[in-house]
């Protein structure tokens, strides 16, 4: 059984990075396009908590960073999703009660996430992106990403709801 | 985390180790250059997502060309890709001109302008575009090995130079664009036969230019002018004579000796579909291989 939710996890994150880059790629605002991995994360973090999350954004950050168009040094997006899944995940108390909180989630997540990689981009020099370039796009994938958030959130939770290990409340 | 009815902490160490980890992949890959122990993995990725790229590609084409239904008949819509096609051809070849008479001038000119006709092209669509958030210009193009196509040849389309492939994979390539802040490509007025280094800057979009950084900094490039490829040995990265753009304003530097100019690509990034890899002559793939002239008309019929 557990195979059987790790290969649906795996699925579910590839379908994630591939509709990144096809489907949203021709929905795109100024080349912005939504963050449907760290959709997944953040859905994640909010019902099964930080540490699946982590664990599940380190994956789906590094296929992210491993999937064909991408030309950046990997491990990039893999650090940004680690630390977005981690903090969705500790306010997930406040955040799984209201839609708005979850919104807020949402907005905060992928603000954090895209400076994370943006940030990593400059020390790395890969490539050397300016602050005000970097400013110029994270305001617009964050609203990309909250405008996103009633299609995808309620789905990816109600999956991952579904997929956890009926266990006894500990 | 019902204990009490206080929130149990979460435990630091995943974090830790993860975060680990992600440091772990990014110095693997940073250190590691041009052989990056990370490089398997990425091509293994490659194989497996850029067939779902181009399955997912290929599904969700009639939906994202919806709007186009709305805006004419499917008639009336061929015939205006096809002249415009041909009309994007007739002025490639109007804006080269200058160039080929400068090259007819020289004594070895007939020779290159015979050889520039002469490419082998494989076609190829673009299956999926790299994010602005990425901050690096790169698509996905559903041809690869299986086709022919490796890395360091040139890419271009209708309207003039793409870019190059920098990865190719069985069924799948990566292509840099030129616009990309990283892509340099040396580049010839077609007025004054100067050469320099066009650089991209990182924008797609309409606002998407490249800078030209003349050798000869006496050279004065004018409003208008036209750039078109220099050429490497062997035709790789580039080969020579494909139009890239035209001069939209210039510049003097005090502090730099060489004069740079502002270019606007021929190329619209945003809207790249259709695109042709400039291959050896008389490769063998998986696809047609067109030669220049034929490679045309199949595009305009398309």
């Amino acid at each position: 059984m557990s195979l059987v939710r790790a290969l649906c996890l795996t699925a579910l994150m590839v379908v994630a990075a591939v509709l990144q880059v096809t489907l949203f790629a021709s929905l795109s605002f100024d080349g912005v396009v939504p963050d449907v991995a760290l959709l997944v994360v953040v859905a994640a973090a909010l019902v099964r908590g930080p540490e699946f999350a982590a664990g599940l954004g380190f994956l789906g950050g590094l296929l992210v960073d491993l999937a064909p168009p991408v030309d950046h040094v990997a491990g990039r997006w893999a650090l940004a999703l680690v630390v977005v899944g981690y903090l969705a995940g500790r306010v997930r108390h406040d955040a799984g009660t209201s839609a708005v909180a979850a919104v807020v989630t949402v907005a905060a997540s992928s603000f954090v996430g895209t400076s994370i990689y943006a940030l990593s981009g400059m020390l790395l020099h890969d490539p050397a992106v300016s602050v005000g370039e970097a400013l110029g796009v994270i305001p617009l994938s964050v609203l990309y990403d909250v405008a996103l958030t009633p299609f995808v959130l309620p789905v990816t939770m109600k999956l991952f709801r579904r997929l956890q290990p009926h266990e006894v409340a500990y | 985390m019902r204990h009490h009815g206080r929130p149990q902490r979460p435990s630091r160490t995943v974090l830790v180790l993860l975060l680990l980890a992600s440091f772990t992949v990014i110095t693997l890959d940073v250190r590691g250059g041009d052989h990056s122990p990370v490089d398997p993995a990425r091509s293994l990725v490659g194989e497996v997502l850029g067939p779902l790229e181009s399955g997912t590609a290929a599904a969700v084409r009639p939906f994202t060309s919806v709007p186009d239904f709305f805006r004419t008949t499917s008639g009336l819509r061929a015939d205006v890709a096809r002249l415009k096609a041909q009309n994007a051809q007739l002025r490639g070849r109007l804006e080269t001109s200058t160039v080929d008479r400068n090259r007819a001038a020289e004594l070895d000119g007939l020779l290159a302008t015979s050889r520039t006709s002469g490419y082998a092209l494989v076609p190829a669509r673009v299956v999926a575009m790299g994010p602005a958030q990425a901050f690096s210009r790169t698509v996905t193009i559903d041809a690869g090995r299986a086709e022919g196509v490796y890395p360091d040849q040139t890419v271009l389309n209708n309207d003039g130079l793409v870019g190059r492939v920098i990865r190719s994979d069985r069924s799948t390539a990566t292509v840099l664009l030129v616009v990309d802040r990283e892509s340099v490509v040396g580049g010839r007025l077609g007025s004054s036969m100067e050469v320099g280094f066009l650089r991209g800057r990182g924008e797609t979009g309409d606002t998407g230019r490249l800078d030209l950084d003349l050798v000869d900094s006496s050279a004065a490039p004018t409003r208008g002018d036209v750039v078109v490829t220099w050429g490497s040995r062997n035709g790789a990265p580039y080969v020579a004579g494909i139009p890239i753009g035209r001069v939209a304003s210039v510049y003097a530097s005090p502090r730099q000796l060489s004069r740079r100019a502002v270019i606007v690509p021929f190329v619209d990034f945003t809207s790249l579909d259709l695109v042709g890899v400039v291959v050896a002559q008389g490769t063998h793939g998986d696809r047609t291989v067109l030669d220049a002239g034929r490679a045309t008309t199949g595009k305009a019929a398309r």
